[in-house]
């Protein structure tokens, strides 16, 4: 199988689904010209030519706007935010005219697009550059998350994105990009509400997603391992809608949970998760629900700070031992 | 969450205890199973863990003060928790407690019978049990009361591996352990549940009790003819451990020396013959008991045991059926044992080790015979039982097996 990086992997889904469908375009700030703030678009503009492929002035509400009009109207837009931070400028675009219009519109008008970029921390990007936004946005209904965690995810869950009859948050991860994995031979989709085991294991599940399940999760599951504590390790891979019977069969076999995700604690997607486990699992929980999450504050600049502030290894390994009744 | 820690039961006789020596001060973090504070009860200093982690907010009694059992002697809470809710609930050290208002009023003869580790049980005070949803539809499924469980999370919390260590589920560590040794390697097993009190009891009973042994030998030439008589005549058929736990009980009650527990200051005899009777398990054992056996016939006792050993081999006992006894019986004889000695179940005064009976030369009436004859040794406590008594009590026993129809008056 051939082995490709994130960003590779998203190049190739918008790639193929504009050579596909000529009402596919990419827009947003450096999309073209600069081939895209993180070389996402690379290639495009010289293969679409600049009516597909637009740069944008620094004004996410306006070209938001011209997006979800032109979906409206037909087309199939994916608009680039160079990073979802700056989507907080273009909240009222998406909130209340990408996820309402099918809804106010009678069912008259689709809203066939896709908002993309990186989310979450990268690092010492301080407070306001830093942030997991995906609870934000599964809270509206009409608005679908997306958040892969590999290259085969990113590309097989972009193209379906794109082939969406309506609007799509899709968040990416900037230190991700530059990550390689196999991804499958030819054309190929991932259906949206179909999470991943990422390993199988006894007992205890834990749920998590994008960067911090790469980074985070994975090592503290390996560590684990090493201790003989068999976690089983889901990747929901879309946030909504969420591949609820995944987690409930595999918390009903391991009957514990624990839910490890870069957002703030309150409301976050990890409270969700577990209110719908606690009700659909009720009588097969061991041990309460145990969430890791970043700490409740605007995430700090300085260095020691913001590692102290996200979730890290320690704090996953210590929710684990702590749903087993190790400590 | 805060928690209050509380004055443990350390032993079945145990009213209040005396804090020797607090290992943690005010202010230091606590991790759940670490030692915290030494405690000195009516027969042993003992060591009391920490159920929680959390941070040794408060010390209610310092270290030289007494408390009786259940009363709050310390609060383990966050860092920063507000525990001044507790501190109402709990008045400041010296205090009087129920608890030893309580155990005044008990009668002489009654053996107390709740667990002896109080604060290892799931959390009744409030008429709930504590237990996680799981555990609780497990305890339903096997038909189990949550009550009767000793619940190993924290506060007592009833989790899985509590149900399934009932229940047997659990496949015996050793067995599992033992297919699987490397020839000239080894393997470290984890201690069972089951294991670990053992090894703390049995610790406990052979350091602070002072052990003599005293051996006698028994024809069995009558009870066995006895035995075939009984058997003849109804449709159960009783063994030679129910004759002689009947045997045992009618000897106590004539032997209440023998029949008694020390606590320090007084000797407790008991007006009752509780008959523990060791079952062995896969990994270890449990002694369930029989009340009363004073007042029971041999074919109540056979179908009590018969039934007690049962539940003993798959779990199902409850608490108060393997606790409470005021003397154990240990039979090693099904396996050819000619004879051994045994240790004290605490706070037991005795325990009679019982042997096979065997076919052998003996001399009757001046002649060598071929007769049958069973050894039983007798381990006592010295603090409370003497040499002579002993002797005493295996020659009445003796005497009884030797003329089994009197255990039919």
């Amino acid at each position: 199988m051939p082995v490709v990086s994130y960003r590779e992997a998203l190049n190739q889904a918008m790639d193929e689904e504009m050579a596909r469908d000529e009402r596919v375009f990419l827009m947003g700030e450096e999309v073209a010209q600069y081939n895209g703030a993180y070389k996402v678009s690379q290639g495009l503009l010289a293969k679409y030519g600049p009516k597909r492929i637009i740069d944008t002035p620094i004004a996410e509400a306006g070209f938001a706007g011209i997006g979800i009009g032109s979906a409206m109207v037909g087309l199939r837009p994916i608009v680039e935010f160079m990073s979802w931070n700056f989507s907080l400028v273009a909240f009222d675009q998406i909130v209340n005219n990408a996820a309402k219009m099918l809804s106010m519109s009678g069912g008259n008008f689709n809203v066939p697009i896709v908002f993309r970029g990186p989310g979450g921390a990268a690092h010492n990007l301080a407070a306001t550059h830093s942030q997991a936004l995906e609870s934000l946005y599964a809270h509206f209904p009409g608005l679908k998350v997306v958040m892969p965690s590999n290259p085969r995810d990113a590309k097989g869950l972009l193209k379906t994105a794109i082939r969406d009859n309506n609007p799509v948050i899709f968040i990416e991860s900037e230190v991700m990009y530059g990550e390689k994995g196999e991804i499958p031979e030819g054309e190929y989709t991932i259906p949206f509400g179909t999470g991943d085991i990422v390993r199988e294991g006894k007992d205890v599940t834990i749920v998590s997603w994008s960067k911090i399940l790469q980074h985070i999760t994975t090592k503290a599951v390996s560590r684990l391992a090493e201790e003989n504590i068999s976690v089983e390790l889901i990747d929901p891979r879309t946030i909504k809608p969420m591949d609820w019977e995944l987690i409930f069969n595999s918390v009903k076999k391991t009957n514990r949970l624990v839910i490890v995700e870069e957002g703030w604690p309150f409301a976050g997607v990890g409270a969700q998760i577990s209110h719908e486990v606690s009700n659909h699992c009720f009588d097969f929980l061991d041990a309460p629900i145990e969430r890791v999450t970043q700490e409740d504050v605007p995430l700090p600049y300085v260095h020691n700070l913001e590692v102290a502030s996200l979730p890290n290894i320690q704090k996953v390994i210590r929710a684990v031992r702590k749903v087993m009744y190790l400590d | 969450m805060a928690t209050k820690i509380l004055m443990p039961k350390l032993s079945d006789t145990m009213n209040e205890g005396i804090i020797l020596k607090w290992l943690k001060k005010e202010g230091e973090k606590v991790k759940q199973g670490e030692t915290l504070v030494e405690i000195e009860s009516d027969k042993a200093d003992m060591e009391l863990e920490a159920y929680d982690s959390g941070v040794l907010r408060k010390i209610l009694v310092p270290d030289g003060g007494k408390a009786g059992i259940g009363a709050p002697i310390g609060i383990i809470a966050g860092a920063n928790e507000d525990i001044t809710g507790l501190l109402i609930e709990a008045p400041l050290f010296p205090q009087k407690t129920e608890a030893i208002e309580a155990s005044k009023k008990e009668s002489p003869t009654s053996l107390p019978l709740s667990p002896s580790q109080p604060g290892t049980t799931a959390d009744v005070t409030d008429g709930s049990v504590k237990a996680s949803p799981l555990a609780k539809r497990l305890a339903l499924e096997n038909k189990i009361e949550l009550r009767s469980i000793t619940g190993s999370g924290p506060q007592g919390r009833v989790i899985k591996r509590d149900i399934e260590l009932l229940v047997g589920r659990e496949q015996p560590i050793s067995a599992k352990v033992l297919a699987s040794i490397i020839p000239g390697g080894h393997r470290d097993v984890e201690l069972s549940l089951i294991r670990k009190t053992i090894a703390k009891r049995m610790q406990e009973s052979k350091q602070t009790v002072p052990h003599f042994y005293v051996t006698v030998e028994i024809d069995m030439e009558p009870t066995i003819s006895f035995r075939e008589q009984f058997n003849s005549a109804t449709e159960t058929k009783i063994s030679f451990t129910d004759i002689l736990v009947k045997a045992v009980s009618s000897t106590l009650m004539q032997h209440p020396t023998i029949n008694a527990t020390y606590l320090g200051n007084t000797i407790r005899q008991f007006g009752e013959a509780h008959i523990a009777v060791a079952v062995a398990l896969d990994d270890g054992l449990v002694t369930p008991v029989m009340r009363n056996c004073e007042q029971k016939t041999i074919l109540q006792i056979n179908s009590e045991l018969h039934d007690l050993a049962e539940r003993a081999r798959s779990r199902k006992l409850k608490p108060e059926e393997y606790q409470g006894a005021t003397f154990t019986i240990s039979n090693l004889g099904m396996f050819g044992v000619e004879d051994f000695v045994a240790i004290i179940n605490p706070p037991e005064g005795a325990i009679l080790a019982v042997g096979s009976i065997v076919e052998k030369p003996v001399v009757k009436k001046g002649q060598i015979v071929i007769g049958h004859t069973m050894k039983v040794t007798l381990s006592s406590d010295h603090r409370i039982i003497d040499g002579a008594v002993a002797a005493r009590f295996l020659q009445d026993l003796k005497n009884l097996m030797e003329k089994p129809i009197a255990l039919m008056l």
